[in-house]
C-alpha cells in the first residue's frame, strides 16, 4: 500500500512535467492540424536555458533559492518562447498552404536541426546539476517502507495545477483566448471577422513553448541531469498524453498527461524500469488504433 | 508571359527602396538571432570534473549572429522587392533542368549504372572509395524501399528502420544459431521483415497523415528498445557479432581455407588480396539496389503500383472505385519492408556484427529524408540525395560534426523553397499514343 | 424479375433513416431505382440528398432502414452493412460533389485505375504482370481500349495523356463519370454533374447520359439542381424536403406537384389562413409550367449537405 502511494506520488509529479509538454502539442494541433513535432526539443532547450541560468546565477552569488527559482524560471520562459516563436515563422507558416507532409517533415528536420544545434554548442555530454531544491516529508510509514513527498515534487505539483489554472482561465475568458478558440474552429471566418490569424497561432506557439519550458526547468530540477536527447523521448511521451486526453482539448492534455505519468511510474514500480518506455509506445499505438479520438475528444465526421 | 502580353515589364521604372521598413524587418530579425543565441551560443557549459559545469562565454558569436542575420534578411529582402513582380528566376529555371533531366532518364541512368559498374575497375578507385560506394547504396536501397511506402502510396512512415533492423537482426540469428549463409538467409530476412510491415500496417490502416507516422515513430521505437532489452536473444546492447561474410558461391573469400574448399583466389588463380571480398559486397549491394529499382520502375506500371499512386492522390475516391484500401497499405507496407529487410540482411553481413546503436530513430530520419529530399516517388533523386548525404560528412571534419545539423536544416530549407523535393516529378505509366498509333 | 410495369428495380431504399446526434438528416425514405432509367433526386439545400448517396455508397451506416441492390441473377444484396469499397464491387458507382480525381494521374491513368479489381483478377494480383505473362498484357491493353471507348464518348480522346488536374471544370466532371463507368457498374450515381456547367455543357451531359442509360443499359441515379437536367432526361424523380420524401413520379407529375412548389416557393399568408404559392400558367401549357419550374430550381443550384 505505501508502495503504491509512493508511485502514486511518482506518478502525479512526472505526469504535471508531461501535462505541461502536452499542452503544448495540444493547442498546436487544435489550431493548425499539425503536430509539432519539434516541441520536445524545445522543452528541452528549455531544460538547458535553466540550467545555464542556474549556474549565471550561481556564478553571480545568488544563492537564496527562490529568488533563483523565480529568476531561472521567467528567463527560461522568456528565451524558450523566443524560440517557439521563431520556430513557428521559419518552418511552419511558409508551408501553411502546403501539402499534408509538408510541415510534418519540416518539424522533423527543425527537430533534427535543434537537437544537434544544442549537442554542438553545448557539448554531447550529460550536463548534471546539484540538487537545488532538497528535502520533503514522510507522509506515511508502513511496513518498513516510508513514503516521502519531497518539496520539489510538492512545488512541481503546485505549480502546475496553478498554472493549468490560469491557463484555462486565459483560454476561456480573455480575448486572445476568445480569438484563438475562434481560429480553432473556423480560422478563414475568424480572418474575416478581422481576428489577426498569425498573431494568434504565434501566441499559441509563444504559449506552448512557455509552459514546456516550465517543464524543462522542473525536469532540472527533479532529475538533476539533463542531456540533448531528452527533448525526443519526453516529446512522444507528451503526445501520447494529448493523443490519450483527446487532441484538441485543453483539459484532455492535463489529464493525458497524469495519466501517462502514472502509467510510467507504476509500469517501472511493478514490472520492469527498461521497458517502461515501451508501455508508453504501446498505449500510444493501442489509444491511435481504438480510440483516435481520445477520452475527452471530439468525434470525427467524414465529410464526403 | 509579360513579353506575350505587350508589356515590357523590364522597362517599367523600378519602384523606390523604401529602406526603412527593410532595416526595420532585418533589425527584428537580427535581434532574435540574438536572442536565440544568447544563453545557448553565448554561454556554453563545459565539464570541470566532479560531476560540476563550468561556462564560457561567446557573446562574439552571438555578435556575429546577429549581424549575419542582419545582413541577410536585409539583403534577401532587397533581392525580394528589386525582383518583385517578375518571375522568381531561381524557381522556373531549376523546374526547367529538372523536367529536362527528368526526360532524360534512361541516358543519365545508363551513364549512372555503367559509372557504378565500373567503379572497382576504374584508376582512381580505392578500397575506401569502394567502401563509400557500398554504404551509398545501402541508403540508396533503403530509400527505393521506402519511396514505395512514402512517395507512392503516401504513407508517411518514420519508423523504417525497424524493418532494416529486423532483416539485420533475422540473418544475424539465422547464422548464429543454424548456421545459415549470407544468400540463405536473404530470403527469410525479406519475409521476416515484410510480415513485420504487415503487422505495422494492421494498427495504422484508419490513421491519416500525422498519426500515421507517429505510430510509425513508435512502432521503429520499440523495435530499438525490445532489442536493446531482450538480450538473451539479440544479445542486447552488445548484439550479435561474428556473423559470417558472404562467400562468393561457395568460395570463400579467404587466405586459406579447410581442406577440399577451394577459396575465390586459387579458384580463379590469382593473387589473394582483402580487396576482394570489398569488391564482391560492393557488387552484391549495387546488385540489390538495381533489383530494387526494376521492381518499382515494373509495379507501378501494374494494378498493385497504380493503386498505391490513387490511394495517395484521394483514399475516399479509391473506395468509390472499389479499391480495398486496407489490402493496398498493407502491400506497400509489406513490399516497402520486404526491400528493408534484405538490405538489413546485407548490412549485418558486410559488418559482421550489428547491434541496437545502427537503428535508431536518427536512421529512420535520415531515409526519409534521402526520399523526401530527392523527391518523393523520382527514383533519380533518391540517388542524388544519398550520394550527398553519406559523402559530405567525408570531405572534412567539420562537415561531419555538422552534418546532422546541416541536414536538419535542408529539410526544413527544402520543404520551404520547393515542397515537393529537388527533383519532383512523376512519369505517367502509361501512355494513350502508343496504343492510338497501333491502330 | 420486373413489377409488372415492365420496369426491372435495381436499388430499393425502404424507409431509410440517419441520425448524426440530434440532426436527423434522413427521414424514413423510401424509393425505388430502375434499371434503363434515370432516377433523379432533387429537393432544396439541406434535404438530405448527399446524405442519402453517402448511405447508399457506404460512406455512412445508416440509422434505421435497408438498403438493397438487385443483381441481374435477381439476387438481392442488402447494402447497409457492406464495407464502402464493396459497394462499388457490387455494382454501384458513383461521382463527389467536390470532383474527387486522381489529379497527380493523368486521365488515361485514372481511367486505368478504375478498371483495378478486374486486372488484378486478370494478372493474379499483379503477379502475372510481374513476371511478364502474356495475360497480364492483355488484360492491360483491354483495358486502355475500354478508357479509350470512354474518352471518346466524352471527348477527351486526345488529352489522355493530359495531367488530370490540368483539365478544365467541365473536362474534369465528364472524367469523373467516364471513371465511374469505367468500374462497369449496374447503377451510377451521381452527385450534382451539372454543378457549375454553363447550359451547352449540361446539354453534352444530357446526351451522354441519355446514350449511358440506353447503349450500356445502366440505371442512372442523380441529385441535380439543374432542371433542365432534371427535367430533361429524367425518367423518374424523387423529391426530398427536410429529410423526408415528398413526391414520387415522372416529371410531368412533379412539376404539377403543390407540395413540390410549397418546398421551392414556401408559403404565403392568405387571409389569416396559409397558403402554398400556386404558379399560375400565364398561358396553358407544360411548357411554361416548365419554365417556371426550371426557373424555380435555378435558384436552388449550390451545395447541399
Amino acid at each position: 500500500m505505501a508502495y503504491f502511494l509512493q508511485q502514486l506520488i511518482n506518478g502525479l509529479t512526472l505526469g504535471s512535467i508531461y501535462a505541461l509538454i502536452a499542452i503544448g502539442y495540444t493547442m498546436v494541433y487544435g489550431i493548425i492540424g499539425m503536430i509539432n513535432f519539434a516541441h520536445g526539443e524545445i522543452y528541452m532547450i528549455g531544460a538547458f536555458i535553466s540550467i545555464i541560468t542556474f549556474l549565471v546565477l550561481g556564478l553571480a552569488g545568488v544563492t537564496y533559492v527562490p529568488l533563483a527559482l523565480a529568476v531561472v524560471l521567467l528567463t527560461t520562459m522568456f528565451f524558450t518562447s523566443v524560440y517557439g516563436w521563431a520556430v513557428e515563422r521559419i518552418a511552419y507558416r511558409p508551408l501553411r498552404g502546403s501539402f499534408r507532409l509538408a510541415p510534418l517533415i519540416s518539424a522533423i528536420g527543425m527537430s533534427i536541426f535543434l537537437q544537434n544545434y544544442v549537442q554542438i554548442f553545448q557539448g554531447a555530454r550529460v550536463k548534471p546539476m546539484p540538487p537545488i531544491v532538497q528535502g520533503g516529508f514522510t507522509v506515511i510509514e508502513s511496513g518498513g517502507f516510508t513514503v516521502r513527498l519531497s518539496y520539489l515534487q510538492l512545488f512541481i505539483i503546485v505549480l502546475t495545477v496553478g498554472l493549468m489554472a490560469g491557463f484555462t482561465a486565459l483560454i476561456a475568458s480573455t480575448p486572445l483566448g476568445r480569438a484563438q478558440r475562434a481560429c480553432e474552429q473556423d480560422m478563414r471566418m475568424a480572418a474575416l471577422l478581422g481576428v489577426d490569424v498569425d498573431r494568434v497561432i504565434s501566441l499559441t506557439f509563444v504559449m506552448g513553448a512557455a509552459l514546456a519550458a516550465v517543464a524543462g526547468l522542473m525536469v532540472t530540477l527533479y532529475y538533476g541531469v539533463v542531456d540533448f536527447f531528452i527533448g525526443f523521448l519526453a516529446g512522444v511521451k507528451a503526445f501520447t498524453a494529448a493523443v490519450l486526453g483527446g487532441i484538441g482539448s485543453l483539459p484532455g492534455a492535463m489529464l493525458g498527461g497524469l495519466l501517462i505519468g502514472l502509467i510510467e511510474a507504476f509500469w517501472s514500480g511493478y514490472f520492469s524500469v527498461e521497458y517502461k518506455d515501451v508501455s508508453v509506445f504501446v498505449v500510444l499505438v493501442l489509444v491511435l488504433v481504438f480510440c483516435p479520438t481520445g477520452l475527452l475528444g471530439r468525434p470525427e465526421v467524414e465529410k464526403v | 508571359m509579360a513579353a506575350a502580353s505587350g508589356l515590357a515589364v523590364d522597362k517599367l521604372p523600378k519602384p523606390p527602396v523604401f529602406w526603412a521598413p527593410l532595416v526595420k524587418d532585418a533589425a527584428l530579425a537580427a535581434l532574435v538571432a540574438v536572442l536565440l543565441s544568447l544563453p545557448l551560443v553565448g554561454l556554453q557549459t563545459y565539464d570541470i570534473g566532479g560531476g560540476a559545469l563550468g561556462i564560457r562565454t561567446h557573446f562574439d558569436w552571438v555578435g556575429v549572429a546577429g549581424a549575419v542575420v542582419f545582413a541577410g534578411r536585409l539583403g534577401l529582402r532587397l533581392l525580394h522587392h528589386l525582383w518583385g513582380g517578375r518571375d522568381r528566376r531561381a524557381g522556373p529555371s531549376l523546374a526547367r533542368l529538372a523536367a529536362w533531366g527528368n526526360r532524360q532518364t534512361l541516358p543519365i541512368a545508363l551513364v549512372g549504372i555503367g559509372f557504378a559498374v565500373a567503379l572497382p575497375l576504374l584508376p582512381f578507385s580505392s578500397r575506401y572509395l569502394i567502401d563509400l560506394g557500398t554504404t551509398v547504396l545501402i541508403y540508396v536501397m533503403l530509400g527505393w524501399g521506402l519511396n514505395i511506402v512514402v512517395g507512392l502510396a503516401g504513407l508517411l512512415d518514420l519508423g523504417y528502420v525497424a524493418f532494416y533492423a529486423v532483416g539485420a537482426y533475422t540473418s544475424a540469428l539465422l547464422a548464429r544459431d543454424l548456421g545459415f549463409t549470407f544468400w540463405e538467409a536473404l530470403p527469410f530476412s525479406g519475409a521476416v521483415a515484410a510480415s513485420f510491415g504487415i503487422a505495422l500496417g494492421f494498427p495504422v490502416l484508419r490513421l491519416r497523415g500525422d498519426y500515421l507516422a507517429i505510430v510509425t515513430l513508435g512502432f521503429g521505437e520499440i523495435i530499438r528498445i525490445v532489442l536493446l532489452n531482450w538480450a538473451s536473444v539479440t544479445g542486447g546492447p552488445n548484439g550479435i557479432s561474428e556473423i559470417p561474410r558472404p562467400s562468393f558461391f561457395g568460395l570463400p573469400f579467404a587466405r586459406s581455407a579447410p581442406e577440399g574448399v577451394a577459396t575465390f583466389h586459387q579458384f580463379l588463380g590469382i593473387e589473394f588480396s582483402p580487396e576482394h571480398r570489398v569488391v564482391f559486397l560492393y557488387f552484391v549491394i549495387l546488385a540489390m539496389a538495381l533489383v530494387t529499382n526494376a521492381f518499382t520502375l515494373r509495379i507501378r506500371r501494374l494494378p498493385v503500383g497504380r493503386a498505391w499512386e490513387a490511394l495517395r492522390e484521394d483514399e475516399v475516391a479509391c473506395r468509390a472505385l472499389g479499391i480495398n484500401p486496407t489490402t493496398v497499405k498493407l502491400s506497400a507496407f509489406a513490399i516497402g519492408a520486404m526491400f528493408g529487410g534484405l538490405a538489413g540482411c546485407f548490412f549485418a553481413a558486410r559488418q559482421g556484427f550489428i547491434s541496437p546503436e545502427s537503428f535508431t530513430f536518427i536512421e529512420s530520419a535520415t531515409i526519409l529524408a534521402i526520399v523526401v529530399l530527392g523527391g518523393m516517388g523520382s527514383q533519380l533523386g533518391v540517388v542524388l540525395a544519398a550520394i550527398l548525404l553519406v559523402s559530405l560528412p567525408e570531405f572534412g571534419r567539420a562537415f561531419a560534426e555538422f552534418r546532422m545539423l546541416i541536414f536538419g536544416a535542408a529539410m526544413v530549407g527544402v520543404m520551404v523553397w520547393r515542397p515537393r523535393g529537388l527533383i519532383a516529378h512523376r512519369e505517367p505509366t502509361i501512355r494513350l499514343d502508343p496504343y492510338l498509333a497501333a491502330r | 424479375m420486373s413489377d409488372g410495369s415492365g420496369r426491372v428495380p435495381l436499388l430499393e431504399v425502404e424507409r431509410l433513416t440517419m441520425r448524426f446526434g440530434g440532426l436527423v438528416a434522413v427521414d424514413d425514405v423510401s424509393f425505388t431505382a430502375y434499371r434503363d432509367e434515370i432516377t433523379a433526386i432533387i429537393g432544396p439545400n439541406g434535404a438530405g440528398k448527399t446524405t442519402v448517396f453517402n448511405c447508399l455508397t457506404g460512406f455512412y451506416r445508416p440509422s434505421a432502414g435497408r438498403l438493397a441492390m438487385r443483381k441481374a441473377s435477381g439476387q438481392l444484396l442488402r447494402l447497409e452493412r457492406v464495407e464502402g469499397f464493396r459497394i462499388a464491387r457490387a455494382g454501384i458507382a458513383r461521382t463527389f460533389q467536390n470532383i474527387r480525381l486522381f489529379a497527380g494521374m493523368t486521365v488515361l491513368e485514372n481511367l486505368v485505375v478504375a478498371q483495378h479489381n478486374p486486372l488484378m483478377k486478370a494478372s493474379v494480383f499483379s503477379l502475372a504482370g510481374l513476371l511478364g505473362l502474356a495475360r497480364y498484357r492483355k488484360a492491360e491493353l483491354a483495358a486502355i481500349e475500354r478508357a479509350r471507348h470512354w474518352l471518346e464518348r466524352i471527348g477527351l480522346a486526345e488529352r489522355a495523356d493530359w495531367l488530370a488536374s490540368a483539365l478544365p471544370y467541365g473536362a474534369q466532371r465528364r472524367l469523373e463519370i467516364a471513371r465511374a463507368l469505367c468500374t462497369a457498374p449496374a447503377l451510377l450515381c451521381l452527385d450534382e454533374p451539372a454543378a457549375g456547367l454553363n447550359p451547352r455543357e449540361s446539354g453534352e451531359l444530357n446526351d451522354l447520359l441519355l446514350r449511358v442509360r440506353d447503349e450500356e443499359r445502366i440505371g442512372i441515379l442523380l441529385i441535380e439542381h439543374d432542371m433542365t437536367v432534371v427535367m430533361g432526361i429524367s425518367d423518374h424523380v424523387i423529391v426530398l424536403d427536410y429529410g423526408r420524401k415528398i413526391a414520387d413520379g415522372t416529371p410531368a407529375e412533379i412539376r404539377a406537384d403543390p407540395e413540390v412548389i410549397k418546398a421551392y416557393l414556401g408559403e404565403e399568408e392568405v387571409d389569416g389562413t396559409t397558403e402554398p404559392i400556386i404558379v399560375a400558367p400565364a398561358q396553358a401549357g407544360a411548357q411554361s409550367q416548365r419554365q417556371d419550374l426550371t426557373a424555380l430550381g435555378s435558384r436552388f443550384r449550390g451545395n447541399d449537405v
